[in-house]
């Protein structure tokens, strides 16, 4: 079995390489449950209350009219919507919102082309085709296989149109202006930025880690690092010389 | 001592050099969140694009050399990507590509299939004549496609087809015709990632069904009755799930005989060619499903008008796949011979 590839490189024609990492089990697991939920729940609201406004609902009328099918606008009206909505939600969704559905948005994945490129309506119509025998022979079982056993975690669906699940890599936008404002860092640039960084994640890395970190930052600014202080101490102090560092001016 | 004082002024220097380019990363982030799904930019906007987008490249790989791992790093590699995408898509031309696909590619894939749709054909065939033949032989055989109450029906003289708008209004009868024959042809296509097996099964259990529904009907002299119901939109059904069953089994032939591709890149490649047929498929069987619901259970209709509408759907099926229906007759005027030296004088 091939080792799995968790990364998928793009480069550029002047030879610039980005990676984006490629979606696993899980996260496509997690957006399919979602979307499974939203179109179930979609399917059911929408033939509860047309049944309701057609005063159906709890009359022997509707389950007639299911089971012979026989009444055009009972078909229409009731059920031919929600089975639309069950069966081509992936499908028209994905079409209109270039290979994101909400289920993919929430686990901030969304299909791309093996260059990284959104796909085509075609190529997303064809993954879409070839659920019929990813789903088989139940629970996607056959589909789960081929993503457990891929080198690029795909089911056949993904494999027939050259796409696969990548996590989205977003643009948050604050770096650029921190980054222009360390220009006027004593620390210099690089430095600021590690400064920053560590600021932020502080409250989330162990005390020790932190604490190591800060003093080799000090450390590269020539400054003295306390030898003698108690741990608590410690990481106080270097959270207290970071900050200064960071928003200290050039002179 | 003065090498090593060089370094970090230097790696300063360059630092103030890219952090005045942050106003120009802002420009490309407006420029891409601008253009996004417009297929209007001028000229001079999108060489403005391509430009920033190399500059972006440069600063990229000196802010990794700089920060690896910083969050300005991340920032530049989401807007790099995102700037790769917007110079590298394909320009979206529905509607054009879709004239293409219809005129250019359908009859072209259509030509290259044909030895398979003619296998297909003959595996459909030929298992609907096992069919008749089991089932004229073993007339019990009957109860393995045809239901307990389909049967009765017919020991009754009665076609299960008989009366079917009186339970059944002609366009709910069409959906829900249309729904299952598009599912069994996308069926019999995608499963030809089993390598070919699973069309191969559809194929045939399809043909199989056919033979054996028409030899049970007449060991009750009803074949000609079904015959009736059937020919108006049986020609066109039988045909396009004869086409998705080739396209599947290229698959399958694909996945057996990857040549000099990889199994996988050959899959794919089969599938863009083969699946090139799906929208013929498709089209034509909601005009079956239209014609099964108004026409066919219908019976104010004529054999002789069943026929001409079934074969009439036929050769505008045939007319489609051949490029017929789009060529002009200037086009058709020129011979394959004529072709094939024009091309060579190329």
């Amino acid at each position: 079995m091939a080792p799995i590839q968790d990364q998928l490189e793009l480069t550029s024609t002047d030879a610039t390489a980005v990676n984006l990492p490629i979606a696993g089990t899980g996260s496509r697991s997690y957006a399919f449950l979602i979307d499974w939920h939203i179109r179930l729940v979609l399917a059911l609201a929408w033939f509860i209350s047309a049944a309701a406004l057609m005063g159906m609902l709890g009359n022997s009328e509707l389950w007639r009219g299911l089971s012979d099918a026989s009444g055009s606008l009972v078909f229409y009206m009731v059920v031919l919507p929600p089975l639309l909505i069950y069966f081509l939600y992936h499908p028209v969704i994905e079409v209109a919102a270039k290979g994101r559905t909400p289920g993919k948005r929430a686990a901030g994945i969304r299909v791309v082309t093996l260059e990284g490129q959104t796909p085509d309506a075609a190529a997303l119509l064809i993954r879409n085709v070839f659920r019929l025998i990813d789903a088989l022979p139940a629970f996607y079982i056959l589909g789960l296989a081929c993503v457990l056993l891929t080198p690029r975690q795909v089911r056949i669906g993904d494999m027939a149109a050259g796409t696969l699940l990548a996590y989205e890599k977003k643009l948050r936008g604050d770096a650029f202006d921190r980054f222009a404002s360390h220009q006027d860092a004593a620390l210099g640039v690089p430095a600021a930025e590690v400064a920053q960084d560590l600021l932020k994640r502080w409250e989330s890395l162990s005390p020790d880690k932190r604490s190591r970190i800060a003093a080799k930052l000090v450390a590269s600014q020539g400054q003295q690092v306390p030898t003698d202080l108690p741990k608590r101490a410690f990481d106080a102090e270097m959270q207290r010389r970071v900050t200064r560092l960071a928003h200290a001016p050039r002179s | 001592m003065p090498r090593a004082a060089e370094a970090p002024r230097e790696s300063r220097t360059l630092a103030q050099w890219l952090g005045r380019r942050v106003p120009d990363w802002r420009r490309l982030e407006a420029l891409l969140r601008e253009q996004r799904d417009r297929a209007d930019e001028s000229h001079a906007e999108v060489i403005e694009l391509v430009d920033r987008f190399r500059s972006l490249g440069r600063d990229l790989s000196l802010a990794r050399a700089l920060m690896p791992g910083s969050s300005v790093c991340r920032d530049l590699e989401s807007l790099f990507l995102k700037a790769h995408e917007a110079v590298f898509r394909r320009p979206s031309r529905i509607g054009a590509q879709l004239g293409e696909l219809f005129r250019d590619d359908v009859p072209r894939v259509f030509r290259e299939l044909r030895s398979t749709i003619w296998i297909t054909a003959a595996l459909f065939f030929g298992t609907a004549v096992l069919g008749w033949l089991l089932v004229s032989f073993n007339p019990e055989l009957a109860s393995l496609f045809a239901s307990e109450k389909m049967i009765e029906n017919v020991q009754r003289g009665e076609l299960w087809t008989d009366g079917l708008l009186n339970i059944v209004p002609s366009s709910v009868l069409s959906v829900q015709i249309m729904a299952n024959n598009i599912v069994v042809s996308l069926f019999a296509f995608a499963l030809g990632a089993l390598y070919g097996l699973g069309t191969i099964y559809v194929i045939s259990l399809n043909g199989f069904m056919l033979g054996g529904i028409f030899a049970f009907t007449a060991n009750y002299d009803m074949a000609g009755r079904l015959f009736n119901f059937v020919v108006a939109h049986g020609v066109v059904e039988l045909s396009v799930i004869c086409l998705a069953g080739a396209a599947g089994i290229q698959l399958g032939h694909a996945l057996v005989h990857p040549g000099l591709k990889t199994r996988s890149e050959a899959f794919r490649a089969a599938v863009k060619h083969a699946g090139i047929l799906l929208p013929v498929v498709v089209v034509f069987l909601v005009g079956a499903g239209l014609i099964e619901g108004f026409i066919s259970p219908d019976d104010r209709y004529p054999l002789s008008l069943r026929v001409v509408v079934g074969v009439g759907y036929g050769v505008l099926l045939w007319a489609v796949l051949s490029g017929r229906v789009w060529r002009r007759s200037s086009d058709l005027s020129v011979t394959p011979s004529a072709a094939s030296e024009a091309s060579r004088m190329h």
